[in-house]
């Protein structure tokens, strides 16, 4: 009899302790904003991209109790999915959001999925993300390599620009970029005629560029981000490789790179992005409160991308009462989103967030009224068509 | 057209003038490092960071006082080594008397701090330093387009090392400095006032640092973090070419851009690692570098 009682107080704790799991755990909702603080991409993400997850939290209002915690993963990725596992385990994290750079995505995605953590990402590229490696719990917000090369690839295929050299960053994101753009521009009837992989980081650019002017190709590919980009093309103005007839095109750049080259670099490229602040009343807005919190800059498509993906998440989570990873992403899947990041958005089942992209030309001087006012808008790119379409999505998810 | 190893030769030499280049630049810090270690047996690793200093004064100077780059290439260097006066004076020179590990800890920190300051107001991704209009445009030496600003570097960058070579192996100052580094103590009781010696000389490695980063301003963007790469690479040079050999530093820098040069052309993903896969050799081989002789 002692047995059968103790039986059923197991049950019936069992049973309570499943149905207190399918409600916000600890009663608080726990953001991680898991980025570059201290590199090369620390502009692009870093603190701007937690300031924009607060003015999302600030925004939502609503009776969820949300808290934000930020850390540095030092684009390292043993870093960052050490960092995430603490956060998940110790310290109650239920959503890790933005994670530039994509060996240190590629690493939390595993840490994510294996807890059953929702991971939104903003900042990284990699499409593997949303093929292979994908995950249940995953939503790949802002952008990736194939709309980069979709946008900036075709626009400068079509422009004349049909041979390419490629100065590729050296791990998993500058080889994917590089491999989309070729197909993009080999599908588009143009050749690639080589390619020369720099490590991450690269201060000299010189001897790389050198390869690229001797190779002849009208297109030099730089398949690489942040600071490589810049000094990359600071450098190849110099060495006279824009005047001597070959055409650089910057396959991933941030408006934060461009104010680092100063338009009289920079002015004259085409670029890709998921977000321009000056496009429509709703994203000044935005831009303006962000540019309030941060000395004047504005926000780059990663800091939009984070804002949009927390908002979207906490409606989520409100509506279903639940802050697991697999159970607050499918919610999200089945809501559209429409803010000032996207129109008509929505996640696919493999994870990709689909939305409009932007095909842009960084201004002249003369045309510029002042800083951060940097981009002409050449064309808007549909969501259709600027991602890698479902059926050729090598997602598990998608496939099975 | 004609090929060299397997690569067309106009490419070749154009890889190693570059090369060159790059290695008068390693030798410009590289020699304030092993002054530094030379003369106060401080490992230095604020060097990067003062080199960013520098750099980050020129583009402070443009920006809110309008002051060119040939002034700055003067003045830059002057507050660089002011800062360095002030920091020997009041903190460095009190931890000669310990172990070296507590001096390199000192300037680690004090790197740390002054690039956290700069990324806290002006972000990582850096400020855009264009060159004097002088120095813009280019050389086309048939085998390569030469940029103006590039040829300046190199030479800008040896006559200073030249220069500095002489002040310390030929004048009758550096034969003080010498002395004073082997018997500090003999050399105060002939009158020489010898801690003003060590903080004058600290004063003008760290300006050395600052110097270079004026040079480097119009090439790499201005950022905090720049000199963070830079420093590990340069140490490595100073360690090839034997802790405190200021000749061995020069030439270990010059050597050393030239191979890593080559090596971005014919294996370019090795090209951040070449360095240290030398260092290590030489260490192995010989201990006290290239150029160094054994210190008790």
């Amino acid at each position: 009899m002692r047995l059968m009682k103790l039986a059923m107080a197991t049950t019936a704790i069992m049973v309570l302790g499943t149905t207190a799991q399918a409600e916000i755990s600890d009663g608080v909702v726990k953001i991680g904003v898991l980025n570059d603080r201290s590199g090369l991409y620390a502009d692009l993400s870093g603190e701007g991209s937690v300031v924009a997850a607060r003015m999302a939290v600030e925004d939502f209002g609503g009776d969820l109790k949300v808290e934000v915690l930020s850390a540095d993963h030092q684009n390292k990725p043993d870093v960052g999915s050490s960092v995430a596992r603490q956060w998940i385990d110790q310290d109650g994290v239920d959503v890790i959001v933005d994670v530039p750079t994509s060996s240190v995505a590629l690493a939390v995605q595993q840490v994510t999925a294996d807890t059953d953590t929702a991971f939104l990402n903003s900042g990284a590229a990699t499409t593997a993300l949303t093929n292979a490696q994908c995950a249940p719990t995953f939503v790949h917000w802002t952008y990736d390599t194939y709309a980069l090369s979709v946008g900036t690839g075709k626009a400068v295929v079509e422009g004349g620009g049909d041979t390419w050299f490629f100065l590729t960053a050296d791990y998993a994101f500058g080889h994917q970029l590089q491999a989309d753009t070729a197909a993009v521009v080999e599908a588009n009837g143009g050749t690639v005629v080589g390619s020369v992989n720099h490590p991450l980081s690269t201060t000299d650019f010189s001897s790389f560029l050198l390869q690229a002017q001797a190779s002849g190709a009208k297109v030099i590919g730089l398949a690489n981000a942040g600071g490589d980009t810049t000094n990359a093309i600071k450098q190849a103005n110099s060495f006279g490789i824009v005047q001597s007839g070959q055409q650089l095109a910057a396959l991933l750049g941030f408006i934060t790179d461009v104010h680092a080259l100063g338009l009289d670099v920079a002015q004259g490229l085409t670029l890709t992005t998921g977000f321009y602040w000056d496009r429509d009343d709703a994203s000044r807005e935005f831009a303006e409160r962000f540019a309030e919190k941060m000395n004047g800059q504005k926000p780059t498509m990663v800091h939009a991308g984070v804002y949009s993906a927390v908002a979207h998440y906490l409606k989520a989570v409100a509506e279903i009462d639940d802050d697991g990873g697999k159970a607050a992403v499918d919610q999200m899947k089945t809501m559209p989103i429409n803010d000032f990041f996207a129109a008509d958005g929505k996640i696919r089942p493999d994870g990709r967030m689909v939305h409009d992209m932007y095909l842009v030309k960084v201004k002249t001087p003369d045309e510029s009224k002042g800083p951060w006012d940097y981009y002409d808008i050449l064309a808007t790119i549909p969501g259709d068509e600027a991602f890698q379409p479902l059926d050729k999505s090598t997602c598990p998810l998608v496939t099975n | 057209m004609q090929e060299l190893l397997g690569i067309p030769a106009p490419l070749l030499f154009g890889q190693l003038l570059i090369g060159l280049i790059n290695g008068a630049f390693y030798a410009l810090l590289s020699l304030g490092l092993a002054v530094i270690f030379g003369v106060l047996n401080v490992i230095n690793f604020a060097h990067g960071a003062l080199y960013m200093l520098g750099a980050f004064m020129a583009w402070l100077l443009l920006t809110y006082l309008g002051i060119g780059y040939w002034p700055a290439l003067i003045l830059s260097p002057l507050i660089v080594g002011a800062a360095g006066i002030v920091i020997e004076r009041t903190m460095l020179s009190r931890l000669y008397e310990l172990d070296h590990l507590y001096g390199l800890l000192f300037t680690f920190g004090l790197a740390l701090i002054i690039e956290g300051t700069f990324i806290n107001f002006y972000g990582v991704s850096g400020q855009p330093y264009a060159p004097p209009k002088m120095l813009t445009g280019g050389y086309n030496l048939g085998f390569m387009f030469l940029p103006t600003y590039r040829a300046w570097v190199i030479v800008a960058s040896l006559l200073v090392c030249f220069g500095t070579w002489l002040l310390i192996e030929r004048t009758r100052l550096g034969s003080y400095l010498r002395a004073a580094v082997e018997r500090p103590d003999l050399v105060r009781a002939f009158g020489i006032n010898v801690p003003l010696m060590m903080t004058l000389t600290y004063g003008f490695a760290v300006a050395l640092a600052g110097f270079a980063g004026v040079l480097a301003a119009p090439i790499y963007t201005v950022s905090p973090i720049m000199g963070q790469n830079l420093i590990i690479v340069v140490f490595a040079i100073v360690v090839i070419g034997g802790l405190g050999s200021i000749l061995g530093s020069i030439v270990t820098g010059l050597g050393i851009g030239l191979i890593e040069g080559l090596t971005r052309t014919f294996y370019p993903e090795a090209s951040s690692t070449v360095i240290f896969v030398i260092m290590a050799i030489v260490l192995i081989i010989r201990p006290h570098g290239l150029f160094g002789r054994s210190r008790e």
